[in-house]
């Protein structure tokens, strides 16, 4: 199996893996980062969202072949102390319910408020509606998106 | 705060249970509601809920799952709040179905809140009194001088003080108070206010261990075939280009047991779950489908609608109902029908097992009932309950699927065969094509009619399979699962006969949130509308006619037109909805409001209120109720479930989709608490009267009458 080297919030990981295997799964069972979540395998549900160079992609239907040797920033990477304008927003309008979605979420956010500082709503439909809430937070992730943009 | 789901290590609890003096435990006596600590009783005649260790570390024990509707906030806050200790300052440990904490480990019906109240504010107030006396004790100090705050006692006349943890000791030889004083609810700290959720950051950081994370040392991953036509039975299987994927160690048979079904089921083991699953993709499978490939959708609503012409068994029966509507001069009939619908909770299904010493068993898992597994693999594989250890995973939503212990049992066999832990981790495409699924329910209803619009006689007759799987299910009878909340609605008729026909179905089906209010609420109150309609009234007005009597139900919907403005004009083009349910979990209202958008609607907003009694969190109720709406919103208006070939026609979420961030309406909620001795559930009530009342919505906008979910928004 090829040798890829994948960096993971500017670290770097030697892995033997399958050139087909998803990211998603480099990332969780390779890498050995659990926070992006596998929803659905085929980019419908956003829960394995990560960055590749700054972009947001949905990792479970992107190839590790593909990723390596690209910046890779995880949920894990956005911030050491849950402090990302962002997570403190998300904290603050208590968003999250069961979880699950919210890594997926996050990053896509981040993204969203790192091209548009002051999304509109519009903007905020069209960015993050890749990523389902089965527990139903919308309303609340649209009002954090709203709040980071002021603490950013 | 610290994530902690393990079991109990069980020396440590020992050693700290009072019977060494080490530290104090306080609980419930196994059977009744009373608050006793260890040492007073055998050590494990009680059911623990609090841990204070000499070096002030403070446990709470937490037997309610985490899966989104907050027990892992709600529940340790009724003790917190007595016992004087900020949540941030505790370990909140989620118990594993051992036998000590009772039988009430599992969470649904929006009972865990309901279930608790009391019993664990006494707990805490108990131990609080028991460590300001140890206090008195050790300063000889009149009692009433001490008071309790912060994990410490002070003495208020010296200011000085004592942490919790060095009156461990001195507390546990304490007697138990009899009646501890319960806070007065105005010096509340944590309940009925905004507390955050100490789970939140976790959840906003890629730090909640949910079950699809757990990984132990030695594990292999696990895919599973399964017969995607329902009640196949395997014949043969080619594994040979399985076995050849790299990195697959393995193909064993397994069953998966839901209910009075046996699946047979093909399992394929990898080194890492992507070489498992590219394995199970290579396997070649012949099923016999038993005949069950001619079934679908179409046919199966005609047996339903054939079904509907039978009498069906009396669910209530009130006055003549027959006489009356047969003499009222005005009638009214409609037919209503619902989806199957699947529970999708993002995380899928999985479970990790592992067997040692051939008698031994771990489980972790995202589940609603660790005391479920408990009981049902101790009983299966004839262990002793010291032997299986359970770790309550976070749930990545639920939503009633976990109640169920399918995919658990798949882990548990695997491991056996291969004597390794497996975790077994179901595709989302297994997820929707295996179900259980919330089945569908018909509906037929008719009202008689004075000429002047009072109601005379009404009747909801409901068609449906039944959830409940019992060996002594009676056909004959009513099935108040599957008429849940029909005859309970305050509206007062003088004449009402419901009732029940059950039909038959072999696709797999269960609890859904809030079960089977979900489908009766549309047909219920969508009906009401029609009756409003047809005898001239406002529908407001209309319910509140039928209901002279004071109920809560009429307080939720005095309330819900008042902050909707009912009777404030809306612009042309719009049209607003109410419809309100109560069942065994709660009660809550809405009035939607919509306005005509092209062929289809908008909906441009939601107004909640939801009935509490007492509420334990008011932002994380409000948090529920937002969330039930949009679940509700995608069962009224997304594909749902439908069958061809004897198998699902949906298989993922692009094909069954979920509601998404643009279509989310905006939901305005409103609590009614006040006080009085019920307490209503939070998780579930806020999805029942969502879809009648945007359907009674959509008919005052546009005049169509919805009597059929799901529905096109886009053009209704
Ligand atoms: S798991 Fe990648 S989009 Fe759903
Ligand atoms: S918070 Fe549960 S799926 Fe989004």
């Amino acid at each position: 199996m090829p040798e890829y080297t994948l960096n993971v919030n500017n670290k770097d990981y030697k892995i033997d893996v399958d050139a087909q295997m998803p990211l998603l799964w480099a990332i969780r069972d390779f890498v050995g980062l659990k926070g992006t979540k596998f929803g659905c395998g085929i980019a419908q549900c956003g829960a394995c969202t990560v960055h590749l160079e700054g972009t947001p992609i949905r990792s479970c239907s992107f190839p590790v072949a593909a990723a390596a040797g690209k910046k890779i920033t995880t949920i894990e990477g956005i911030s050491e102390n849950i402090d990302h304008a962002v997570q403190k927003a998300w904290i603050e309008m208590q968003v999250p319910q069961c979880g699950y979605c919210q890594s997926g979420q996050i990053m896509s956010a981040v993204a969203l408020l790192k091209n548009k500082p002051h999304p509109t709503d519009a903007d905020i439909d069209a960015a993050m509606q890749g990523n389902l809430c089965r527990c139903g937070t919308y309303q609340r992730i649209r009002s954090a998106i709203h709040r980071a943009a002021e603490l950013v | 705060m610290e994530q902690v789901l393990s079991k109990i290590n069980r020396r440590h609890f020992l050693k700290v249970s009072g019977i060494t003096g080490a530290g104090f435990i306080i609980g419930l006596s196994l059977k009744g509601k009373n608050v006793v600590k260890a040492g007073e009783i055998a050590p494990y005649g009680l059911t623990p809920f609090v841990m204070i260790e000499k070096d002030g570390t403070i446990t709470i024990f937490n037997p309610k799952p985490e899966m989104g509707q907050g027990t892992f906030q709600s529940i340790p806050s009724l003790i917190a709040e007595e016992l004087e200790v900020p949540l941030t300052g505790v370990i909140i440990r989620q118990t594993g179905g051992e036998k000590i904490f009772g039988g009430g480990q599992s969470a649904g019906g929006s009972s865990s809140v309901r279930g608790s109240y009391f019993e664990l504010r006494k707990v805490g107030a108990s131990a609080k009194e028991m460590l300001v006396q140890a206090a008195a004790n050790q300063w000889k100090v009149p009692v009433e001088e001490c008071y309790a705050d912060d994990a410490k006692v002070f003495h208020k006349p010296s200011g000085k003080s004592i942490g919790y943890g060095d009156l461990a000791e001195a507390a546990s030889k304490l007697d138990v108070p009899k009646d501890p004083k319960l806070k007065d609810p105005k010096d509340f700290k944590l309940l009925g206010k905004n507390t955050p959720r100490p789970d939140i950051p976790l959840k906003s950081s890629g730090r909640a261990v949910f079950g699809i994370d757990v990984e132990v040392p030695g594990m292999v991953y696990a895919s599973v075939a399964h017969s995607p036509v329902f009640g196949a039975k395997l014949v043969s299987y080619d594994d040979a280009a399985a076995k050849k994927v790299k990195g697959v160690i393995g193909v064993e048979k397994c069953q998966r047991k839901f209910g009075p079904y046996t699946y047979d089921a093909i399992a394929v083991i990898g080194e890492n779950y992507w070489a498992a699953l590219q394995g199970r993709k290579a396997l070649t499978i012949k099923w016999d489908n038993q005949g069950n490939d001619t079934f679908n959708s179409k046919d199966y609503t005609q047996y339903l609608h054939d079904l509907s012409k039978q009498e069906g068994a009396i669910d209530k029966e009130e006055g003549d109902f027959d006489k009356a509507y047969s003499e009222a001069p005005v009638k009214v009939d409609a037919f209503y029908e619902t989806p199957v619908v699947s529970h999708s909770p993002i995380e899928p299904m999985n479970c990790v097992a592992s067997w040692t010493d051939g008698d031994k068993l771990e489980i972790w898992a995202s589940t609603q009932v660790p005391g479920g597994i408990m009981g049902e693999f101790t009983k299966k594989y004839n262990i002793p309950e010291e032997n299986l250890t359970i770790h309550t995973m976070f749930s990545g939503g639920a939503f009633g699927r976990r109640l169920y212990t399918d995919f658990v049992g798949e882990a548990v066999q695997l491991s056996k065969a291969i004597g390794k832990p497996v975790k077994v981790l179901w595709t989302r495409e297994d997820d929707t094509e295996q179900g259980p699924f919330r089945p569908m329910t018909f509906s037929a209803l008719k009202a008689g009619l004075s000429a002047d619009g009072k109601a005379l006689a009404f009747q909801h007759k409901v068609i449906s399979p039944t959830i409940r799987y019992s060996k002594n299910y009676d056909k004959t009878k009513t099935d108040g699962t599957m008429t849940e909340g029909i005859s309970e609605q305050k509206y007062e008729f003088p004449n009402m006969k419901n009732l029940y026909v059950n039909a038959d179905f072999h696709v797999p089906v269960a609890a859904w949130r809030a079960v089977t209010s979900t489908t009766l609420a549309f047909a219920h109150e969508s009906f009401i509308d029609e009756m409003a309609v047809k005898a001239n009234k406002d529908p407001m007005e209309f319910r509140l006619g039928l209901l002279t009597k004071d109920s809560d139900t009429k307080t939720v919907l005095q309330k819900l037109k008042e902050v909707s403005n009912w009777d404030k004009p809306l612009p042309a083009g719009w049209g607003r909805g109410v419809a309100q349910y109560e069942f065994f979990a709660g009660l809550a209202g809405y009035v939607i409001e919509v306005s005509k958008k092209g062929n289809g609607v908008n909906i441009e907003k939601a107004y909640a209120v939801i009935d509490l009694g007492t509420v334990v969190n008011p932002d994380m109720t409000k948090a529920q109720v937002e969330g039930a709406a949009v679940m509700a919103l995608t069962a009224a208006i997304k594909s749902g479930i439908t069958f061809e070939n004897g198998q699902t026609v949906q298989k993922n979420f692009n094909t069954n989709q979920l509601v998404r961030i643009n279509e989310m309406p905006k939901v305005e909620v409103h609590i009614l608490a006040n006080g009085g001795p019920r307490i209503k559930g939070v998780g579930e009530p806020g999805l029942p009267p969502f879809a009648p009342a945007l359907c009674n919505a959509i008919y005052a906008a546009t005049g169509k009458r919805i009597r059929k979910l799901p529905f096109d928004i886009h053009n209704v």
